[in-house]
């Protein structure tokens, strides 16, 4: 009876990125209003969520730093998370899964990231670390490490371009094609992205240089460049393999080119 | 000399895109494109057939290079892929070979 009591008095809040809800249970109202308030835009109605994860705070040590040893591992079939400033366990047969966290809202957003790469690397999709945005009904995504340029294109975005983030893409498979989704991960823009989603034109390696233009790529240079920037945390072979073959399939469906560019608004006219 | 047969390692995710293949370690995520030499050699990498032999029947026939050439390019990149856990390498036949990627 009281487990019953404490459970209802859990108050939800679901968060829906690329299609997938998952819905955080909570006791704190406060820490309840900071995560609407981080993820405005991606708030969703808790009742249709895919997952569920219960939420409980704690005070974190002060030798432990909070992004000190993240380690993502599975044991019998259930989710290992861990890290300086937070635990999870998730068992995608058996919602719900469980997260002890500081009140950092960056222990959640790495949680979110870990838990959105593991439920899109079965369904042949991926995190990637570019920019993405909507112009004409397609989305165009902006690859590349920091410092590439990611921040920079996304400030140059025309007006009738929709920013769906300027750092961690999300990118999800439907039969033959790829939708680019938005996402509330933010770069340096400090801005959550859009919450829409259109399928994918072209991915461009970002480089920076003298003049606007674009160049092939080769299939497996565009491969490994990607692999480079898909955002992968797990210590599992399986997993490892899923990404590769996502990668893969994407490289051979989507067109990816290098874009060569100067800071300057002009580089979205060659854009399409 | 004793022979040396090769067998590609289950843990890794392999994908032939024209003449070149992509291999990853799903132990350590480390990356190799192969090029069309290394590829022969990874593709006829069945576990039974002697290294020496796929030198001599696949690589001097289909490659136009001297046998003696061939034979240490082939124990140097066998050498390091086993290294990274992508071959396995024994003096003896390996059963239980992975089988070749497909490709693209």
């Amino acid at each position: 009876m009281t487990t019953a009591l404490l459970a209802t008095a859990k108050e939800a809040v679901s968060i829906e990125i690329g299609g997938m809800a998952i819905a955080l249970r909570m006791h704190d109202p406060s820490f309840r209003r900071l995560i609407e308030n981080r993820y405005a835009g991606f708030v969703g109605n808790s009742s249709s969520s895919h997952f569920e994860f219960d939420i409980e705070l704690y005070e974190p040590s002060e030798s432990a730093p909070a992004d000190y040893g993240l380690e993502v591992k599975v044991e019998a079939g259930e989710w290992l998370l861990k890290r300086g400033d937070f635990r999870a366990r998730w068992n995608p047969e058996a919602s719900p899964g469980h997260i002890w966290q500081s009140r950092s809202p960056y222990a959640i957003d790495c949680v979110l990231r870990i838990v959105h790469t593991l439920i899109l690397a079965r369904q042949g999709g991926f995190l990637v670390h570019a920019a993405s945005a909507i112009r004409g009904g397609k989305a165009f995504l902006f690859s590349g490490v920091s410092g590439a340029g990611k921040t920079t294109i996304s400030r140059l975005a025309p007006p009738d371009a929709t920013l769906l983030t300027d750092e961690i893409s999300y990118v999800r498979r439907e039969g033959n094609r790829y939708l680019a989704c938005g996402t509330p991960f933010a770069g340096e823009l400090a801005r959550v992205g859009e919450n829409q989603s259109a399928p994918l034109g072209a991915l461009f390696l970002l480089e920076k240089g003298l003049q606007n233009r674009i160049e092939p790529v080769g299939t497996t240079e565009a491969v490994q460049r990607l692999l480079r920037n898909i955002l992968f945390f797990a210590d599992d072979p399986e997993l490892v393999k899923l990404v590769f073959q996502s990668a893969c399939e994407f490289a051979s469906l989507v067109p990816i080119r290098r874009l060569v560019f100067v800071p300057d608004r002009r580089v979205w006219d060659i854009i399409r | 000399m004793a022979e040396k047969y090769i067998a590609r390692s289950s843990a890794i995710a392999a994908r032939l895109v024209g003449d070149e293949m992509m291999v990853m370690s799903a132990a350590d995520s480390t990356f190799f494109i192969l090029n069309e030499v290394a590829s022969a050699i990874w593709q006829a990498a069945d576990g039974c057939t002697p290294l020496s032999e796929i030198v001599a029947g696949k690589i001097c026939q289909e490659f136009d290079v001297d046998r003696e050439q061939a034979q240490r390019g082939a124990d140097h990149f066998v050498d390091e892929l086993s290294q990274h856990g992508i071959l396995r390498v024994s003096d003896q036949p390996i059963i239980n070979s992975s089988p070749c990627p497909e490709s693209r």
